[in-house]
């Protein structure tokens, strides 16, 4: 099997519609014939990335890359960049304002659920610039 | 084991969405409202209590691939929601109970019938 290339777009600003690209992403895999946790792991890493992208940087791309042996998702944004990454990967540290907490998001659980459901994951940001995240998630 | 239809009728739920019933109890029980929380806890196949009614919990149950989701405290899904988990074929339900008296009674049915 060669490995299927995803692309998405995912929109800024609007919280409502995030989750339409793993929602497709999960239904490709799904058809592919990919374990239940395979799936609701990179489910729940590109979720967790699609929310981030849509609140602090109106959006970005998404790469899918789904091989045999690993399925590769890359988050690619130009929004203001992640100062202190480490500070950024900690439980509970968020820069969400209150009308995402509203929402139930912005409890500082993001990167850490990605970390958590992937199986590598590299965090590229430079202020001013954008952040690149990239996670790898291992067919057992 | 245990199916969504049965917690539908031991409990009474309110269906608000029922597209898979027939779904079985694989994942036991997590209350929550802040959704990354319920994305980094919550077992697959479990049952979510939460007073959260927003478009977003479709998402989250139907991504991190829950059995069911139960609003509590009389909460009702916006039209937002209801029309995402019917097209996201989520299981929504309701009930009058507070989230901690609903554990209760679900803890109660789910021992019972393991």
């Amino acid at each position: 099997m060669e490995a299927l290339h995803l692309v998405y777009e995912v929109p800024g600003g609007d919280l409502t519609h995030a989750g339409e690209a793993s929602s497709q992403v999960k239904q490709a895999l799904r058809k592919l014939g990919y374990d239940s946790d395979t799936i609701r792991r990179v489910s729940v890493c590109m979720y967790e990335g699609e929310i981030n992208m849509v609140i602090h940087a109106n959006g970005g791309t998404a790469r899918v890359e789904v091989g045999l042996d690993d399925i590769v998702i890359t988050l690619i944004d130009h929004g203001p960049g992640i100062p202190d990454i480490d500070q950024a990967m900690q439980a509970g540290f968020t820069t969400a304002g209150d009308q995402v907490r509203d929402l139930g998001f912005g409890a500082g659980m993001g990167l850490p659920n990605m970390k958590k459901y992937s199986d590598e994951m590299t965090v590229a940001s430079t202020v001013g610039v954008g952040t690149t995240v990239t996670m790898v998630v291992r067919i057992p | 084991m245990t199916t969504v239809q049965d917690l539908v009728n031991r409990l009474n739920l309110t269906t608000f969405c029922l597209p898979d019933g027939g779904r079985g109890i694989t994942g036991g029980c997590y209350c929550g409202d802040l959704l990354s929380w319920v994305m980094g806890r919550a077992p697959a196949g479990g049952i979510w209590l939460t007073i959260m009614s927003n478009v977003n919990v479709a998402a989250v149950a139907a991504l991190t691939d829950l059995s069911c989701v139960i609003l509590t405290e009389d909460v009702a899904p916006d039209a937002a929601l209801l029309q995402k988990a019917q097209a996201q074929g989520v299981n929504l339900l309701g009930t009058p109970l507070s989230t901690y008296d609903c554990a209760v009674c679900l803890s109660r049915l789910l021992q019972a019938q393991a």
